[in-house]
C-alpha cells in the first residue's frame, strides 16, 4: 500500500463501516452480560439512607454474592425487574425485611440444608440451626426475647466474609470483640443481670496475648470454651473438659490428684478455682506459694499436709531455675570470652524442658512426682554449669599461655636487636 | 659451631653452597624515610606460610561435607588439644595476610615501585592478591555455618551476573544451581588444592622478580640521591634486614596470639539451607566495598541492570587497575600523577565504603 492509497482510501471513508459495525458489537457484549447479573435492588438501595442504603462495594464483598446469590434468596422478589411493583411484588415472593426473631430460620434454610450446602463447600457444617437452639442465645429467643444475638448479630448483614478472612467479625482475631458489642455493654445487658467485665478480663489473658499479641491463632477466644452457635457457659462440672481439649496433660494430672474429689465434693469447678475464668494470666511459680498472695494458701493453712506439700514443690522448682540461672551467666560469661559452649547451650533446653514438665507435674500435687522432674533438671543444669566453669577455666589457661608468649616474643625480639646492633656495630654494614 | 661449619662444607662440596648463598649476602635493601614499607611484602608472605601450616594442621580433622563439617570444626575448636588456637590463628591470620596484601599493593603504587622494568612484578603481586580473595572467599563457607552459607549464596549470585558466561560460572562455583553440598566441596578443592597450587607458581613468579629487580626505590629519594650521592644508604639484606623483617614476623605472631587467645574465631550455626537468609547477611569485610557498591546502585540505570552494571564496573576497573603501569610514562609524565590520584580516590572509596558496608543494616 502506497501514500497515495492511504490518502484515497481516507478520502473514500471506506472504512467507516466496518469500524462502526466493529464499536457496536463491543457495547453489545457488556450489556448482555449486565441483563444476565442485574440487580435493581442494589441499584435503587445504594441511593438509600441507612438503615436501607446497601451499596455493591458492601455486597460484593459478601460470600453469599460472590457464589451469585442476590438479594433475592433472602429477601425474595425479583431483582432484574427495574419495576419497584413488579421487583417488590408479592407475585415474585418478595418478603421485605426479615423479622428479627426468624432470621436464624431464613438462613438456615439454606445452611441446613446439607445437599444445597454442598455444591458450595462439601466441609462446611449444616448443624448450625440445632447448635443455636441448645444455645443460651437460641434457648431465649425461643421463650420470646427478641434482643438476644441472631446470626446476623456475629456475621453481618450484607457484608458477611467467610470465618477465614480476617476482616470478618468472626475470625478468631475479632470474635472477642464481636460478644463484647453486646456483653461488654452494661446497659444491654442489664435485665439479664450477668457480668459484663469478661471481654476486660479476657484482654487482661494470656489467650488474648497468644492470640492478638503473638497471632496465634489456635489460641482460645470466646468461642473456643464457650461454643459459637451452641455458646452456652460450661457448668462446674465440664470446665475441666474444656480446658483439657488444649492443657490435656494437666486434666489427666489433676484428674489423679487429691484435688480431684476434694473439688467435687465442695461443688467447685476443676481448673478456673486457681486459675479463673476470663482472666487467666501468666502462671508464675509464685502462685505455687505458701504466702498470702499464693493459690495454694487460700485453702490451705501452716501444718496440713496441702500446705508443706505445695512448700516442697515451690522450693523444688525454685532450685531448679536458680540453678539454671546460674549455668545460663556462667555460659554466658564464656560465650562473652569467645569460648565455644554451644553443647552445653544445647543441653541446657533439656532443663528448661525439665522445668516444664515439673510446673505441669504440679497439677499432680503430688511433691515426689514434682521432686523427680525437677532433679532431672537440676542434673542437666549441673552438668552445663561446670561446662561452663570448665570454659572459663580454659579461657584462663590460654590468658596465661599468652601472657608467656607475649613475655618470649619481647626476649626474642629484644634479643634480634641485640643482635642486629651487634652485628651493624662490627661490621658497620648499614 | 663444628656441627653447622661441617654442614656448611658438605653442602657446598656437592652443591656449591656458598656460591648459591653469595647471591642473598650481595642482595642488598634501600634505607630511607620509606623503607618501613618494604615490610608489608614479607609480612603477607609470612602470614601466607603461616596459613599454609595451620591449614595442614586444620586438614587432620577437616571433613568437607555438609553432614561433617561444621561437626568437625567444632570438634576442633572444643575437643582437639590447642585446635581451636590453629582455628583461630588461621581464620584470623586468613584476614590480617588480605588486610597486609591490601597495604602492600597501595604502599607499592604510592612509591612507584610497578615502574619499568617492574610491570610483570606488579602484575604477579596483583594475581596473588586475587588468589587471596579466593582463598577468603572459599574457604569462609568450610566451617558450613549461616553466616558463611548465605554469603556464599550472594556471593555466587552476583558473580551470575555476569553476562554470558555468568550462569555457567555460577552453576561451576556452586556444583550445580543451589548452593548445596557439592558447593562445599568444590571450594574445599579449590582452596587446598587450586589456590595453593596457582599461589605457588605466582608466588616464585613474584620472588623471581623481585630478586632479579631488586627492591624499587621512590623517584623522589632516587632524584635527591643523585643530586646528593653522598646521602644514599643501602643494607645488606642477610642478615640485617632479614633479622628487621624477624621482629615483624614476630609481632605479628604475637598478635596473631592475642587475637585467638582474647578473641576466638567463632563458630555461629549450622547452615540451615531451608532456613531464611538471616537478616543484614554481609560478606567478609574484604568484599565490602563492592558489596555496599553494588547495594547503592539503583536496580535499573537507563535500560540496563543496575547489579550488571556494577559488576561490569568492577571488572573493567580491576583490569584498568591490573595493568597500571603501562600507563604510567614515568614520574616526570602528568599520567603518572594522575595514576596517584587515581590510587588516593581509590584508597578513600575502598575505605570509606568498607566503613559504610560495615555499619550499614
Amino acid at each position: 500500500m502506497t501514500i497515495e492509497d492511504i490518502a484515497a482510501l481516507r478520502d473514500s471513508r471506506a472504512w467507516l463501516p466496518p469500524l462502526l459495525l466493529l464499536l457496536a458489537l463491543s457495547c453489545l457484549f457488556p450489556a448482555v452480560s449486565y441483563a444476565q447479573t442485574r440487580n435493581t435492588c442494589i441499584e435503587c438501595h445504594s441511593l438509600l439512607d441507612p438503615p436501607l442504603r446497601v451499596t455493591q462495594e458492601d455486597f460484593s464483598q459478601d460470600i453469599h454474592s460472590q457464589k451469585g446469590l442476590t438479594c433475592a434468596a433472602c429477601h425474595g422478589g425479583d431483582p432484574t425487574s427495574d419495576d419497584p411493583n413488579v421487583a417488590m411484588g408479592r407475585a415474585a415472593g418478595f418478603r421485605g425485611k426479615i423479622e428479627h426473631n426468624r432470621v436464624p430460620e431464613v438462613c438456615a434454610k439454606c445452611h441446613s440444608d446439607v445437599a444445597y450446602m454442598r455444591q458450595f463447600n462439601p466441609s462446611l457444617r449444616t448443624d448450625q440451626l440445632s447448635q443455636y437452639r441448645t444455645s443460651v442465645h437460641g434457648r431465649r429467643l425461643a421463650q420470646g426475647d427478641a434482643r438476644v444475638a441472631v446470626c446476623t448479630d456475629c456475621h453481618g448483614l450484607h457484608n458477611i466474609r467467610p470465618a477465614s478472612d480476617s476482616r470478618s467479625r468472626v475470625h478468631p482475631l475479632n470474635v472477642a470483640e464481636t460478644c463484647a458489642r453486646c456483653h461488654a455493654d452494661s446497659q444491654y445487658m442489664k435485665s439479664y443481670g450477668i457480668p459484663t467485665d469478661q471481654y476486660a478480663k479476657y484482654k487482661a489473658s494470656v489467650h488474648h496475648e497468644a492470640l492478638v499479641v503473638r497471632g496465634d491463632l489456635s489460641a482460645p477466644t470466646c468461642t473456643t470454651c464457650h461454643g459459637n452457635h451452641g455458646a452456652t457457659p460450661p457448668g462446674v462440672a465440664s470446665v475441666e473438659f474444656v480446658c483439657s481439649t488444649c492443657h490435656a496433660f494437666q486434666a489427666q494430672l489433676f484428674d489423679q490428684s487429691p484435688h480431684k474429689d476434694a473439688f467435687t465434693a465442695m461443688s467447685l469447678p476443676g481448673c478456673v478455682t486457681c486459675h479463673e475464668n476470663h482472666r487467666i494470666v501468666h502462671p508464675t511459680d509464685a502462685l505455687l506459694a505458701t504466702n498470702e498472695n499464693s493459690l495454694c494458701g487460700r485453702c490451705h493453712s501452716s501444718g496440713d499436709p496441702g500446705f508443706e506439700g505445695a512448700q516442697t514443690m515451690h522450693a523444688g522448682l525454685a532450685r531448679l531455675q536458680a540453678a539454671m540461672e546460674k549455668s545460663d551467666e556462667v555460659l554466658g560469661q564464656a560465650e562473652r570470652s569467645g569460648m565455644e559452649v554451644s553443647q552445653a547451650r544445647l543441653a541446657e533446653s533439656q532443663a528448661r524442658d525439665a522445668l516444664t514438665k515439673a510446673r505441669v507435674t504440679i497439677h499432680s500435687f503430688t511433691p515426689a512426682r514434682v521432686a523427680a522432674d525437677v532433679q532431672e533438671g537440676l542434673k542437666v543444669s549441673h552438668a552445663t554449669l561446670e561446662a561452663g566453669m570448665q570454659a572459663l577455666a580454659e579461657r584462663d589457661y590460654r590468658r596465661k599461655g599468652l601472657g608467656i608468649t607475649v613475655f618470649a616474643i619481647i626476649v626474642v625480639l629484644i634479643g634480634l636487636w641485640l643482635w642486629i646492633r651487634e652485628i651493624e656495630s662490627k661490621k658497620g654494614s648499614a | 659451631m663444628g656441627v653447622f661449619r661441617g654442614i656448611h662444607d658438605w653442602l657446598d662440596e656437592r652443591f656449591g653452597w656458598a656460591e648459591l648463598t653469595a647471591v642473598l649476602k650481595k642482595k642488598t635493601v634501600p634505607v630511607h624515610r620509606f623503607s618501613y614499607w618494604y615490610f608489608l611484602g614479607g609480612m603477607t608472605l609470612f602470614l601466607f606460610v603461616l596459613q599454609v601450616l595451620t591449614g595442614i594442621l586444620l586438614l587432620l580433622y577437616y571433613r568437607p561435607t555438609s553432614s561433617g563439617a561444621f561437626e568437625s570444626v567444632s570438634y576442633i575448636m572444643t575437643q582437639v588439644k590447642f585446635g581451636w588456637l590453629v582455628r583461630s590463628i588461621h581464620s584470623w591470620g586468613a584476614n590480617l595476610m588480605i588486610g597486609m596484601a591490601f597495604a602492600h599493593m597501595f604502599s607499592v603504587l604510592f612509591l612507584k615501585s610497578y615502574r619499568k622494568p617492574r610491570e610483570l612484578t606488579w602484575v604477579s603481586g596483583m594475581v596473588l592478591l586475587l588468589l587471596a580473595l579466593g582463598f577468603g572467599f572459599s574457604g569462609y563457607l568450610l566451617p558450613w555455618n549461616t553466616l558463611a552459607f548465605f554469603a556464599t549464596t550472594v556471593g555466587t549470585d552476583i558473580a551470575g551476573q555476569i553476562p554470558a558466561i555468568g550462569h555457567w560460572l555460577l552453576v561451576f562455583l556452586r556444583g550445580g544451581d543451589q548452593v548445596t553440598g557439592a558447593t562445599l566441596t568444590r571450594f574445599f578443592g579449590f582452596h587446598v588444592a587450586v589456590l595453593p597450587g596457582l599461589a605457588t607458581l605466582f608466588l616464585l613468579l613474584h620472588l623471581l622478580l623481585v630478586q632479579r629487580f631488586g627492591i624499587s626505590v621512590p623517584p623522589r629519594i632516587e632524584a635527591e640521591w643523585e643530586a646528593q650521592p653522598q646521602k644514599r644508604r643501602e643494607l645488606h639484606f642477610f642478615p640485617n634486614f632479614l633479622l628487621r623483617e624477624m621482629m615483624a614476623w614476630y609481632i605479628a605472631l604475637g598478635v596473631l596470639g592475642a587475637l585467638a587467645a582474647l578473641l576466638p574465631w567463632g563458630l555461629g550455626t549450622k547452615a540451615d539451607p531451608f532456613a531464611p537468609a538471616p537478616a543484614g547477611i554481609k560478606p567478609e569485610w574484604y568484599f565490602l566495598f563492592m558489596f555496599q557498591t553494588l547495594k547503592w546502585i539503583p536496580a535499573k540505570i537507563w535500560f540496563f541492570d543496575g547489579e550488571l552494571l556494577g559488576v561490569l564496573g568492577f571488572g573493567v576497573a580491576g583490569l584498568l587497575w591490573l595493568l597500571l603501569p603501562f600507563f604510567d610514562k614515568g614520574p616526570s609524565h602528568r599520567i603518572s600523577r594522575w595514576v596517584t590520584g587515581i590510587g588516593i580516590f581509590m584508597l578513600f572509596y575502598v575505605l570509606s565504603m568498607t566503613v559504610v558496608g560495615y555499619i550499614a543494616k
